[in-house]
């Protein structure tokens, strides 16, 4: 209905999902990767846009590092993860000579590139497209709603760890989508507790339960739980399909889980 | 402001329109907005009229102010969520340990402020006095300064862009009721943005005596580490060291160590040696930490002589390039950051 206001390159992108923290490191490119993987496999069409421009880590956990973005007469073209083309990504890492440059960008000129990315990039056609955001609740939050405009976000899912420190920042960013009109489509605690591969003890290093009482404090949906797997995280340093190489783990089970109930928030 | 406003090396059929970006003069450069890397960028009218040029006279203020102030640290990393609060706290508890040392934390994390929790000062507030705010204080020589103690509730969100948090930390300098102090630690957010270069920039004419650079070890992490140190290069603020943090865990059962998160790359050691940086330590990932952090408790002042810390002690294992020393280790990295900083001196 709202097609004709839309962005040209944005006319066939169903959905958009924002994933947020107020926290940094508790997962949100991990999150987003995974959530990726797993609609594609579900057989939809994904898009990722990495917003995060001082610290872009998803090219390197989709193993698409080194890779660059070619310019066509309708925009930029994103990067394919096989070629299948199911799966697009667009990141300030494909636009860096070297990779270990730093952006050293005030807010402006980063709003700007997220304008880029929003209005420049041939998206196709797809199912779904997930914005991974930067921690906090500044210029690149408030520049993702601005250029999307906010009727085309469908919600965010928020990405916490279980410790205080981290939903303490959380709760932050849920007062930033309730000030900015942004739907929750629910809390994923992520880094809750760790079995021991030797013995099998679970250890709540980071305590455990957070993400699920954050949830409950502000009547948002518990998507679940995901474990430390270091699985997981060697899988991110490889850029490997985690859900395709570790079908039977529990984690696998947990992530499988998240992707399944939001994919049904979106679509009822 | 079109999307055109981005050159794109249309013939290459590569787009590396930002590379050029990367050499942008600086605003008080005397090419600021006229040199090739300023065209089509959004500050370049702004640069070019000169408005900017004129060094911010609150650099001067700044510069009294910190008369009073013997070393500055920043603790930075590209990267959230390593644990640079946790360290700037513990650095800033044994610092204070010595009870004739005036010990201060600022934490210009303007949208995250961790401090304030992990310092146990929640729900403090900040007062205003003739000499200017006064900050909060956690022992007779130890205080600290966040915007979460501006906060009326955990909740409120600082839904702010740039301008507005450099105007934060420019009070924060400022306006700032400091009085005489041996340190002041400055805790800042992932990135290299608007904190970062204001807070240097703020303290150019003050002068910092260098960073303290917080990783985990696994690439994912060292990547953008790596871009934080380009950072401190650009503005050439010295580089302390790094410390590797949640290097390893030992568990507490079956006491066998597991990689949580693998140093594929080699971890901070390889990078340190990559880059011929000093690395101070390397701290285990340790349950009560995140504990003590979350209760605000000192962990140097409540774990050292816990009979737990018995089961830690002394695992020197020698990984492929990973040393796990105690969990005390920490006490010994900000010994060895001191260290550091006085052989500077």
């Amino acid at each position: 209905m709202e097609v004709a206001s839309d962005p040209g390159n944005l006319r066939n992108v169903r959905h958009v999902v924002l994933v947020m923290s107020g926290k940094g490191g508790v997962g949100k490119s991990t999150i987003t990767t995974e959530l990726a993987l797993a609609l594609q496999h579900a057989g939809k069409k994904v898009g990722v846009l990495d917003v995060d421009l001082c610290g872009p880590s998803i090219p390197r956990m989709l193993g698409m590092a080194n890779q660059h973005v070619h310019q066509c007469d309708a925009g930029w073209v994103p990067v394919y993860a096989g070629s299948q083309q199911t799966l697009a990504l667009m990141s300030v890492g494909f636009l860096l000579e070297d990779p270990d440059e730093a952006i050293v960008w005030r807010g402006p000129r980063k709003t700007a590139l997220i304008g880029q990315f929003v209005s420049d990039v041939v998206w196709g056609e797809l199912d779904v497209l997930l914005v991974d955001t930067p921690p906090g609740t500044s210029d690149e939050h408030l520049a993702v709603l601005e250029k999307l405009g906010k009727h085309r976000v469908d919600g965010a899912v928020l990405v916490t760890t279980p410790q205080a420190v981290s939903t303490g920042d959380v709760r932050r960013e849920i007062t930033f989508c309730k000030k900015t009109g942004v739907k929750i489509l629910g809390i994923v605690e992520n880094m809750s507790g760790f079995v021991c591969p030797h013995c099998s003890e679970c250890t709540s290093i980071f305590s455990k339960g957070g993400g699920e009482e954050l949830a409950k404090l502000t009547g948002s949906v518990f998507l679940g739980s995901v474990p430390l797997d270091p699985l997981l995280s060697a899988s991110m340093e490889e850029g490997r399909d985690f859900l395709q190489a570790f079908p039977e783990s529990a984690t696998y089970t947990a992530l499988q889980a998240v992707a399944e109930t939001l994919l049904h928030a979106l679509d009822h | 402001m079109g999307p055109a406003s981005f050159p794109v090396l249309r013939y290459s059929g590569f787009m590396t329109p930002f590379v050029a970006r990367l050499d942008c003069p600086g605003s008080t450069s005397e090419k600021a907005g006229t040199s090739a890397a300023c065209e089509g960028c959004p500050n370049q009218s702004v640069c070019a009229s000169g408005a900017p040029k004129a060094p911010d006279p609150a650099i001067e203020g700044i510069r009294l102010k910190m008369a009073s102030v013997k070393h500055k640290i920043l603790v930075l990393s590209g990267k959230g969520g390593v644990g640079k609060s946790t360290f700037s706290a513990n650095l800033a508890h044994a610092l204070a340990s010595d009870g004739t040392k005036e010990v201060a934390v600022l934490d210009v994390d303007i949208c995250g402020p961790s401090i304030p929790k992990i310092m146990g000062l929640e729900g403090e507030q900040v007062h205003q006095s003739g000499s200017g705010w006064s900050p909060v204080y956690v022992e007779d020589n130890l205080a600290v300064m966040s915007v979460g103690f501006l906060l009326g509730s955990p909740d409120d969100a600082v839904i702010w862009r740039g301008p507005k948090k450099n105007g934060m930390i420019k009070q924060f300098l400022r306006d700032v009721d400091w009085g005489e102090l041996d340190y002041l630690i400055v805790d800042t957010p992932p990135g290299t943005s608007d904190e970062h270069l204001s807070v240097v920039q703020y303290l150019s004419g003050a002068g910092i005596d260098g960073a303290v650079i917080i990783t985990t070890p696994q690439e994912v992490s060292l990547q953008d580490v790596r871009k934080e140190i380009r950072f401190c290069q650009k503005v050439k603020l010295p580089i302390i060291g790094v410390v590797e943090n949640m290097s390893g865990f030992v568990c507490p059962k079956c006491k066998n160590t597991s990689q949580i998160f693998p140093p594929t790359t080699g971890g901070a050691q390889r990078m340190c040696e990559d880059l011929s940086l000093p690395l101070l330590g390397q701290v285990p990932l340790d349950p009560r930490i995140g504990r003590n952090c979350d209760q605000g408790k000192s962990f140097l002042n409540e774990v050292p002589e816990s009979p737990a810390s018995m089961t830690y002690r002394t695992i020197i294992q020698t990984q492929k390039y990973c040393i796990i020393i105690t969990p005390e280790v920490l006490l010994l990295c900000i010994q060895t950051t001191l260290s550091g900083l006085h052989l500077r001196h």
